[in-house]
């Protein structure tokens, strides 16, 4: 289906100027956190952490559309329902996450 | 002025109601959801489905605004297929009242099949009782595996698209429901789910039509005045009040009003 886009009435200038501020300080945040796993001897290969580091190197792509792609990578791909439900809640990541 | 299509008031203090009015909210609808533990009985149902039908307009009305409900037994609560069923049956009593909308909010939640069978079960409730439907997907990592679940149950099931709203779409689901013709609303939470600036590109990047904004409020972190403050994120970005209407006022309005018992305060 076809779609017409509305472009972000900001200007490009603004758009940085009103956003970056607080995008600078979620970059910071993640890099905390992941120096935290590393003081507290945590686990690097935990599939949630593996998982962010695919979105994280998606980040650098060029390519418009990194929101979606990087929900993606959160994404469990898998087609069929499971047999039984094995909790209520969400881990944020699939356990299977695919290279 | 806003219509928050989506909030669990159940779950909320009588302060919000009067926050809420005061930022403009004009009507409420409020789904059936999961309570943060398992109903052990169908009357646990009962008497929640009478506090959705009778408490919460009352409170609502107090400060102007207009509430409905849609009712169901969430997908958190569906692999007890016996429970499950028993509360299906003591719903179409409950879909007469002039406040209750349709069946919602029903879907998915960890994807499994027991809850697929209740979903379509309720799609079916739907179907014969001429009722709308509202649904959840599910969550973070299931989300997208259950959205296209979901998508292929309401084709299989033959019901009509512009008659059911996909909520709680993201980037990588709201082309999915709205290219096969549903409704789809974006629930704006702190932590999860969109932000308000997240939802207004969604609005640049996909357009206006069939696409709504709500806050989902509820007993976790969450914020009953979500939809405002999305106005207001748009606002800031120079859209025009016209746009900001629609998504926030008129296209709930539209969706809404199939039902033939939806209104606002101000008479809509």
């Amino acid at each position: 289906m076809s779609r017409e886009e509305h472009p972000c009435p900001l200007d490009p200038d603004k758009v940085i100027e009103r956003y970056f501020l607080e995008h600078r300080a979620k970059l910071i945040d993640l890099a905390a956190f992941l120096d935290r796993i590393d003081r507290a001897g945590g686990d690097r290969d935990d599939f949630r952490i593996r998982t962010m580091m695919r979105g994280i190197r998606e980040l650098a792509t060029e390519e418009p559309g990194r929101a979606r792609r990087v929900q993606e990578i959160f994404s469990d791909q898998s087609r069929e329902p499971i047999d039984e439900a094995p909790m209520k809640g969400a881990m944020g990541a699939p356990e299977e996450s695919a290279e | 002025m806003y219509i928050d299509p989506h909030v669990h008031m159940v779950s909320r203090t009588t302060d919000d109601y009067e926050r809420m009015a005061l930022a403009g909210c004009v009507a409420i609808t409020e789904p059936a959801f999961w309570a943060g533990y398992d109903r052990s009985t169908a009357q646990g149902f009962f008497d929640y489905f009478r506090t959705l039908t009778e408490t919460e307009p009352a409170r609502a009305a107090q400060y102007g605004i207009v509430h409905h409900t849609w009712l169901c037994i969430n997908p958190k609560e569906a692999e007890d297929l016996g429970l499950a069923r028993e509360v299906l049956s003591i719903i179409p009593d409950f879909l007469k009242r002039e406040s209750v909308l349709g069946i919602g909010e029903i879907g998915l939640n960890k994807n499994s099949r027991n809850e697929l069978k209740i979903f379509e079960e309720h799609v079916e409730l739907a179907k014969s009782h001429d009722q709308m439907i509202l649904i959840h997907t599910p969550h973070l990592e299931d989300k997208l595996k259950g959205t296209r679940i979901i998508l292929d149950a309401l084709e299989n099931a033959g019901v009509d698209p512009g008659r059911v709203l996909v909520d709680h779409v993201e980037e990588h689901t709201v082309e999915l429901v709205l290219d096969r013709g549903f409704w789809a609303g974006m629930t704006l939470y702190p932590d999860t789910k969109c932000t308000p600036q997240r939802a207004a590109d969604i609005f640049e990047m996909y357009g206006q039509e069939r696409i709504w904004i709500n806050s989902a409020g509820d007993w976790g972190p969450s914020d009953p005045l979500a939809v405002p403050k999305c106005q207001q994120e748009l606002r800031a970005r120079g859209h025009i009040e016209e746009m900001i209407r629609k998504v926030s006022f008129d296209n709930p309005l539209k969706f809404l009003s199939q039902s033939g018992k939806f209104k606002t305060a101000r008479g809509d």
